[in-house]
């Protein structure tokens, strides 16, 4: 098949790429213990954190870099990151008016506004720009309902205990080597608790943002909800363009108490690297992972995954509580020269544990996209139940998609059903599209929202619509 | 309204249309008939903008623009249908919602508002009394799982609903039933208007006798070898295309 519509359409360009001129505060590139102790002292730690991130260091220096299967790239040097950069600002601040305006306008173009007047409905932000929680909305709102939701530094300091019990309590950092090295050097990221009986009144979300080139970025975040409490909340991510790949190693905790439900939702935008060489996009290595303790528990990861070089993420469940519910939306689309592995851990511990799965990859360009899914019934896991749905759309004929399901079933009243489906987008369809009169770019994002409908669903509603035009975006011609 | 000159076009190194010249007038029903692979299919491809051709030669005028510098897209909005012979199915995207899609892209071209899926409902389900279809089709994904011949429907309901000034039926009876063949050709004629042409590909002159045609054209290997009145269609029917198809090769 002629290859010149497909490229026209997948050829589009990435329009976050560009870098803010912030005065930001650096500590020398590498890594070794006084780093660690630097970073510690830079935001004023109690004793405990500093030996929690001593403690990783020490483990992760007796650890090698992963070799993931089915992802190439060269090696990382470790001590040529910086793993400490914050936009400078000289005094506290009271308010988020009095935010550098620059910093502020950065949000904006990338669709969020922070300012007082500006600020989203219902929606309460936390912007993360390099390493740095630098605002935060809604705050007093939600502490007036008795939620917190703020800086993980922050949290550090005026809720130690909370910090102390959960925090490395379900991705511990002995877990891989990427957790390790967040435990050590993490910066900032958001801290969510929602007390018991407490519906969150709104949606809580996260923007991070890299900055500065060179710079590694490893959040952290950590969302606890006690019994019947409810959230959701939202990452977004993106990135300017560098000619340097960055690296960008988060960790992401969720505790469940009985009955809780959290519904973590991720919209990522990162930036991809050249489309023709892959040179500069951003290595994203992440461990998220989620814990349903209660009984009847929930946990619901919904992930839309659009950017990144090299994407290695598998946001898992750990469904400890008699039937808890654990869930994975995943749309992860890869073009150009983008590589994905991604999918998710469901692990099956206590009765009547229920698990859905519904993963849909794109590939278009010479990408490469690979499902990787663990279901795990252990022995204890009585009549627990999966449900696993893989489909794979291909767009032109140079990409790949590959679907990994592994399934380890230890006890025989658990049962697990699997689909799969692949779907070529071909010229014909497009064509078809176009003989009625409707424009290519039109026509790929109505496909691709047929395709994501169920994935879509999930995500809040603020967000869905972005999340469709993002994924248009990815795949139109930059020539309308 | 359309005014093809000679033109050669090919695909894959191959010419498939080698020096064809046709003209057709508003309020005009062309039939073109001709052997299998002689080039009817991809008349209609060239036509309407397919990337996979390239025209090499020749020129095509449609209502006074130059046809060959337009995209698909301005092509279909200008007025251009195609009844595909082989419609593609579109899993995940609602029949409806397609060719609503379709209808407002014409209208907003034209400086129109959007209609919205309510109004538009209303529209369609006229439209589908005119080709007898079930309201169900229209819930379901764009031709996927649709028979043969209820694809065929699904293309004459676009048709109805497009309202174009130039159709291009590409074989719209291979595939039917008596019935069908009826419904479709007594919804093609109610859509006949004295500005509305219509170039209609088939095999059978049965269709014809439904769908009266002004010109018959014979097509052989990428040109039209003879043109006529409806007798035409009978007699290749009776005689097969050999003899004209000698007859061309002995000019
Ligand atoms: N992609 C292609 N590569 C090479 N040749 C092609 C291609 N597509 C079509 N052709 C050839 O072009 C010629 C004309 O095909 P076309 O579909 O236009 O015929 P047709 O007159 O519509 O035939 P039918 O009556 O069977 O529908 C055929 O010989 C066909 O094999
Ligand atoms: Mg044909």
């Amino acid at each position: 098949m002629s290859q010149k519509l497909i490229e026209d359409i997948t050829g589009r360009e990435y329009q976050y790429g560009f870098t803010s001129d912030i005065e930001s505060e650096a500590f020398p590139r590498g890594l070794s213990e006084d780093i660690v102790r630097m970073i510690s002292a830079k935001k004023n730690e109690p004793e405990f954190m500093l030996e929690f991130r001593l403690k990783a260091y020490r483990h992760w220096l007796t650890l090698t870099q992963p070799v993931w299967p089915n992802v190439t790239y060269p090696d990382i040097n470790f001590q040529n990151i910086q793993y400490y950069s914050a936009p400078k600002q000289v005094k506290k601040l009271n308010s988020l008016d009095e935010v550098d305006p620059e910093l502020l306008r950065t949000f904006e173009k990338l669709g969020i506004p922070l300012s007082e007047q500006k600020k989203l409905a219902n929606v309460a932000v936390d912007a993360i720009f390099d390493s740095v929680s630098v605002a935060t909305t809604f705050k007093k709102k939600l502490f007036a309902a008795g939620v917190i939701f703020c800086p993980i530094s922050e949290a550090v300091h005026e809720f130690p205990e909370l910090v102390k019990k959960y925090l490395g309590s379900v991705v511990p950092h002995t877990d891989n080597y990427y957790a390790a090295l967040n435990a050590a050097v993490f910066s900032d990221g958001s801290f969510v608790f929602v007390p018991k009986d407490t519906i969150c009144p709104m949606e809580l979300s996260t923007y991070f943002r890299i900055n500065t080139e060179g710079s590694g970025q490893f959040e952290r975040t950590l969302i606890v909800c006690e019994d019947n409490a409810h959230v959701s909340y939202l990452e977004g991510c993106t990135a300017p363009q560098f000619d340097t790949n960055q690296l960008h190693a988060a960790v992401v905790e969720l505790v469940a108490h009985e009955n809780a439900v959290i519904k973590y939702s991720t919209v990522q935008n990162w930036y991809a690297g050249d489309p023709k060489t892959g040179k500069g996009g951003i290595y994203n290595f992440v461990t998220k992972r989620g814990k349903c303790v209660g009984r009847k528990a929930k946990i619901s990861w919904t992930q839309i995954e659009t950017g990144s070089a090299i994407t290695w993420k598998y946001p898992s469940c750990i469904l400890i509580g008699d039937d808890s519910v654990g869930e994975f939306y995943s749309v992860a689309l890869t073009n150009h020269r983008q590589q994905a592995d991604t999918g998710t851990k469901m692990v099956h511990i206590g009765k009547g544990t229920r698990s859905t799965i519904i993963s849909k990859g794109i590939s278009a360009g010479k990408s490469n996209n690979t499902y990787r899914g663990l279901v795990q019934m252990n022995k204890s896991a009585h009549g627990a139940h999966n449900f696993t749905q893989c489909d794979s759309m291909l767009i032109g004929d140079r990409c790949s998609a590959t679907t990994l399901p592994y399934i380890d079933v230890r006890n025989g009243t658990a049962s697990v059903g699997h689909e799969a489906s692949t779907l070529k987008v071909t010229e014909e369809q497009l064509f078809f599209f176009q003989q009625r009169g409707i424009r290519t770019e039109d026509a790929m994002a109505t496909i691709i929202n047929g395709f994501c409908q169920d994935v879509f669903k999930e995500l809040p509603t603020e967000f869905a619509v972005e999340a469709t035009q993002l994924l248009g975006l990815k795949l139109e011609n930059s020539v309308g | 309204m359309l005014q093809i000159n000679n033109l050669i076009a090919q695909i894959e190194d191959q010419t498939i249309i080698n020096g064809l010249s046709l003209t057709i007038n508003p309020g005009e029903v062309h039939a073109i008939m001709g052997p299998n692979g002689s080039g009817k299919s991809t008349l209609s491809k060239v036509l309407t903008g397919h990337p996979h051709y390239t025209v090499n030669g020749g020129s095509i005028q449609y209502d006074g623009q130059d046809l060959l510098e337009m995209d698909p897209e301005e092509r279909a909005i200008a007025g251009i249908f195609l009844a595909f012979q082989y419609p593609v199915e579109i899993p995940g995207v609602n029949n409806e919602s397609f060719i609503r899609m379709a209808y407002n892209a014409k209208r907003k071209a034209r400086g129109e508002s959007e209609v919205d899926a309510f109004d538009f409902a209303q529209l369609i389900s006229e439209k589908l009394k005119l080709v007898e279809m079930d309201e169900e089709f229209l819930s379901r994904s764009v031709n996927q799982g649709f028979s043969g011949g209820e694809k065929k429907r699904n293309e004459i309901l676009q048709m109805a609903v497009l309202e174009p000034k130039l159709a291009i039926l590409d074989e719209i009876d291979s595939g039917l039933d008596i019935d069908a063949l009826r419904i479709v050709a007594e919804a093609v004629n109610k859509l006949r208007t004295p500005d509305r042409s219509f170039a209609v590909i088939t095999h059978y002159q049965r269709l014809l006798t439904y769908i009266v045609p002004d010109v018959v054209h014979i097509m052989v290997e990428g040109r039209i070898v003879r043109s006529g009145g409806r007798e035409l269609a009978l007699e290749v029917e009776e005689r097969g295309y050999d003899w004209l198809t000698v007859a061309a090769s002995a000019e």
